[in-house]
């Protein structure tokens, strides 16, 4: 029951031959068994999930039941749930309940899916490892010695491991996209806009999106189909109609034009995931699909825009974690500034306190334009770049990292090695487009590789398709982690 | 208080309090008064993950502000963050408007001093731009700790920034009150200033005529016209004696304390902040269209600039007197209202009534305009009977007493009701003319000797003897063909 579908399951609901609330309990019981190595979840909801599974039981058998009624699902702890509480993997709101949902999490509410917990994440959502959470690192599934990568490395953890058939997370420069393929799971970030971010705690306002992680596309098109929608309380929220992402899935993929940026095949990836990347890409012309050479000169420029704007942003965002209303606040002090500071200085980890100081710097008086401006400037050539892109072609197509997973601590001392496993995934965010990756094939120590696929703008049913074409002619979204 | 060795220079920086119902960035109310934190939505309180939404209300009412003072009302407009650490401020920024505000330029021509020292002076204004308010930090009844009270934060501002135009606390005093009068006429703030929805900071700079600028104080937080003009005299004298005694002013902030009348230093420029402006990514630019624009237009009512041209033109009334009929909006619809009913050539007595009596009455009974117990119909027919002789002006006060305190409604009504019409038989008032003459022969010797005085001793005692009905002029003619003839 664990290896099936989200269909399959739904229709095994629908059925009766399996009720919401067995399926909880074998999902949570997994969970009990395995998280204590794996630290894929930060808070584990039994009671609510139990409670939640009972309802949709009641809806299946009224026959209200919708495509994900009833279905297990674990929620990135960025995203605030009502009752629960949402931590960031932060100490700052380590006790921090929230008194309304995101968004996201009131539709899938709504939807009838059924939130075991919260999973484990980079604190405030910041990192490519999982490595900076107040609650320690969550496990990669295929050796749990390496990082599952990040920032949403909880969710990721949870769908490969099987202790969630589906997972919500975020994406600012790569973090459902990256753990995704370090962990072998698909997972897809929408174009910006497409998801309300009412209720997820802001890293990057102009960045964050939120994602969906599956098992396979077609599962992350269900999800992602639940989780979107015009929010009037977002006003960066799109107004278009509620798409069906499912709706294309199935498509033959011949006559289907794939860009490779020649900036991607370059160099800096490992050999291994070079050669999965173009094994896949055989399998897509094997699949009747084209590739053709397109260029994005200035993607390489996307690290240093993001790590001006991004921080920028992040230092505003949690400038209302100040001690005053809610998360920690130091037990003593002895003045104001006193108290912001032990607050802020406790209750923040190193990674976030780094990019509060250089988003200070940024936004400085006198540094403003060098910086900011400067940062956006290459964020609109960059978006131009694609654009062009997508003149050639209809999907681009390339690696979503560098790397296979890496030892636990191999890069957490060297913040700019770090910031480079989001090469690839990175100008994605900035021009604001759709991105997915799926896993293509094993690197070194059978560790996953994932391929990235990066749609134009509203283009996420076609991508969906794009991977589920793949999908259906391989077996590499099938195959599971030996995790007991 | 004015040296003519020193000029005097002077910006305003204006925040008015917009009359929405809800919040700049949230639904919750912006009634004023409630209990500490009751109208603090979850955005407002700056929850993780909350965000704002702009309130189309706000944007209507500082475009309505543009048109007004003949501004350019910006087509793209940015919110942006002004980032600073206070415990009131929830976001540890304030979403405001900086590089490119919702109104820019604009001016406002305003009437200084009074009697024949008065002059037209306009003021140039740099920016008027939308904001939020903070809450309020409470330092009492805490014990050793303070409170907060975040139902302020989120109400909604025009920040209204003028150019260093002002060339004395008067001209300060009479363009703010120009602006207070203006954003209650085109109904954007209730301009409370005691509940705080008006207040100004002056910046204040002294300098030798034709010098360049010198350096500017900035007052916060004025929220009385009086403070605001004590306030400027104090800080122009502090800054001349400093000068003259051979010291120098350094940029600052300082408050005024109306107690000792003084003000004192808030913060010097070393500790001002760097407020790290930049966009505010989670609301996209303010984009404004002609078409929005125009129906904006269309809705204004007519401005009190334009109404008091008109008063003085059409009416012919005095500047002061169309100025003062134009402090309100209310004041003015009253007025319009006498003279549609009293008609056009009736116009200066109905100003003078209503700035006289009336505005007397009002004030006396701390009543406004709108809640007057004479209508704007009624003092129409007051002075239409003074106009045509019916009534002496000594009865219309009668008369205006008795509609004042009800005590009819009809004013032909009353004046009959209680006698006060006056006597226009010339043979009746010829035979008490003929009695008093006879009565007072001292009088008529006096006259007859060039004594102008000694008529006005018959004149009351016609008047007297007619018990006040006989109409004065009507009185002087007889009395003069008679003593005359």
């Amino acid at each position: 029951m664990i290896e099936a579908s989200l269909k399959d399951l739904a229709a095994a609901l629908r059925a009766g031959t399996l009720s919401s609330v067995e399926l909880a309990t074998l999902f949570l019981d997994r969970i009990d068994a395995l998280n204590p190595s794996l630290n894929a979840f930060i808070t584990v909801d039994r009671d609510g999930a139990l409670s939640a599974a009972r309802a949709a039981d009641a809806r299946l058998a009224a026959g209200t039941a919708g495509p994900l009624t009833g279905i297990p699902l674990a929620h990135k702890d960025v995203f605030c749930t009502e009752g629960v509480r949402t931590t960031c993997a932060s100490r700052m709101l380590e006790n921090f309940v929230s008194p309304y949902d995101a968004h996201v999490v009131s539709q899938l509410k709504a939807a009838g899916a059924v939130m075991l917990g919260k999973t484990n994440m980079d604190e405030y959502a910041m990192g490519s490892s999982n490595e900076n959470s107040h609650f320690g690192p969550a496990k990669n599934p295929w050796d749990a010695s390496r990082v599952p990568g990040g920032s949403s490395g909880g969710s990721a953890v949870a769908v490969a491991a099987r202790l969630a058939p589906m997972a919500t997370g975020t994406d600012t420069g790569g973090s459902v996209r990256q753990p995704a393929a370090l962990t072998g799971v698909t997972g897809i970030k929408p174009t910006y806009g497409v998801v309300s971010r009412y209720g997820m705690i802001a890293y990057a306002s102009s960045l964050d999106q939120g994602g969906a992680f599956g098992r396979s596309a077609e599962d992350c098109a269900l999800l992602l189909s639940a989780m979107a929608g015009f929010d009037p309380r977002d006003s960066t929220s799109v107004e278009r109609d509620t798409e069906d992402y499912t709706r294309e899935l199935g498509k033959p993929l011949a006559g289907l034009r794939i860009g490779l940026p020649k900036e991607f095949f370059a160099e800096g990836m490992d050999d291994d995931v070079r050669a999965a990347t173009e094994a896949a890409l055989e399998q897509y012309r094997q699949l009747g699909a084209t590739t053709v050479e397109v260029s994005l000169p200035n993607a390489k420029l996307a690290i240093p825009a993001y790590y001006v704007i991004a921080p920028a942003e992040a230092s505003s965002n949690l400038s209302r974690f100040d001690g005053v209303r809610y998360g920690h606040r130091a037990p003593e002090y002895v003045d104001l500034a006193d108290m912001y500071s032990k607050s802020r200085a406790q209750g923040f980890g190193a990674e976030v306190k780094r990019r509060i100081l250089v988003g200070t710097y940024v936004l400085s008086h006198g540094y403003y334009d060098a910086y900011y401006l400067q940062a956006q400037k290459l964020r609109r050539l960059i978006a131009e770049d694609f654009i062009a892109a997508f003149t050639h072609c209809d999907v681009i197509a390339g690696p979503t990292s560098p790397t296979v997973a890496w030892p636990i601590g191999e890069k957490s001392d060297d913040p700019v090695q770090m910031y480079l496993q989001d090469i690839y995934t990175i100008a994605v965010n900035l021009a604001g487009l759709p991105g997915l990756s799926l896993p293509c094939g094993t690197g070194a120590g059978d560790l996953p590789v994932g391929l990235q696929l990066i749609g134009n703008y509203f283009d996420e049913a076609r991508l969906l398709n794009v991977a589920h074409g793949f999908q259906q002619a391989t077996d590499w979204h099938r195959r599971m982690p030996a995790v007991g | 208080m004015s040296r003519p060795d020193w000029e005097v220079v002077i910006g305003l920086e204006i925040h008015a309090q917009l009359n929405t119902a809800s919040k700049i960035f949230s639904g919750a109310t912006t009634a004023f008064g409630a209990e500490a934190n009751a109208q603090a939505s979850a955005v407002d309180i700056a929850l993780p993950g909350v965000l704002p939404v702009l309130n189309k209300g706000a944007v209507e009412r500082a475009i309505r502000f543009g048109l007004a003072i003949d501004a350019q009302v910006a087509p793209k407009s940015v919110f942006a963050r002004k980032n600073y650490f206070y415990p009131d401020l929830p976001k540890g920024y304030q979403i405001s408007q900086f590089e490119l505000p919702v109104v820019v330029g604009g001016q406002v021509t305003v009437r200084v001093g009074e009697g024949d020292a008065a002059y037209d002076k306009t003021i140039t204004l740099t920016r008027a731009h939308l904001e939020e308010d903070a809450g309020k930090s409470l330092h009492e009844d805490f014990h050793g700790m303070s409170g907060i009270d975040l139902n302020r934060a989120g109400t909604p501002l025009l920040e209204i920034v003028s150019e260093p135009d002002m060339r004395s606390s008067a001209e300060a005093v009479a363009y703010a009150r120009a602006l207070h009068t203006l954003v209650r006429w085109i109904d954007i703030c209730d301009g409370n200033m005691q509940e705080g929805s008006f207040r100004c900071d002056a910046n204040v700079s002294v300098r030798r005529p034709g010098a360049e600028l010198g350096t500017r104080r900035e007052i916060k937080n004025l929220n009385s016209f009086r403070f605001l003009q004590q306030a400027i005299d104090y800080e122009i004298q502090w800054q001349i004696e400093r000068i003259e005694d051979g010291g120098r002013v350094e940029q600052a902030t300082v408050l005024f304390d109306p107690d000792t009348g003084e003000t004192r230093m808030m913060r010097s420029k070393e500790d001002a902040h760097d407020y790290r402006y930049f966009p505010d990514p989670d609301l996209l630019p303010l984009v404004i269209s002609d078409e929005w624009i125009a129906r904006t237009r269309a809705a204004l009512p007519e401005l009190p600039g334009a109404m008091r041209a008109r008063f003085e033109a059409d009416w012919g009334l005095s500047a002061y007197d169309a100025i003062t009929l134009t402090s309100s909006r209310d004041a003015a619809t009253y007025f319009e209202a006498a003279v549609a009913a009293a008609g056009d050539a009736l116009a200066k007595p109905c100003a003078n009534w209503i700035m006289g009596e009336l505005a007397a009455r009002l004030n006396k009974a701390e009543r406004d305009i709108t809640d007057s117990p004479v209508s704007p119909t009624q003092l129409a027919a007051l002075v239409a009977r003074i106009a045509d002789g019916t009534i002496s002006n000594n009865a219309g006060k009668k008369v205006f007493d008795a509609l004042w305190n009800d005590a009819g409604s009809d004013v032909d009504t009353i004046i009959a009701d209680q006698g006060l019409k006056q006597m226009n038989d010339s043979g009746a008032l010829e035979a008490i003319v003929d009695e008093v003459l006879a009565a007072n022969p001292k009088s008529v010797e006096e006259f007859r000797a060039g004594k102008e005085k000694a008529l006005n001793a018959l004149v009351g005692q016609v008047m007297k003897a007619s018990r006040g009905k006989a109409n004065p002029t009507q009185v002087n003619e007889v009395l003069r063909s008679k003593l005359g003839g």
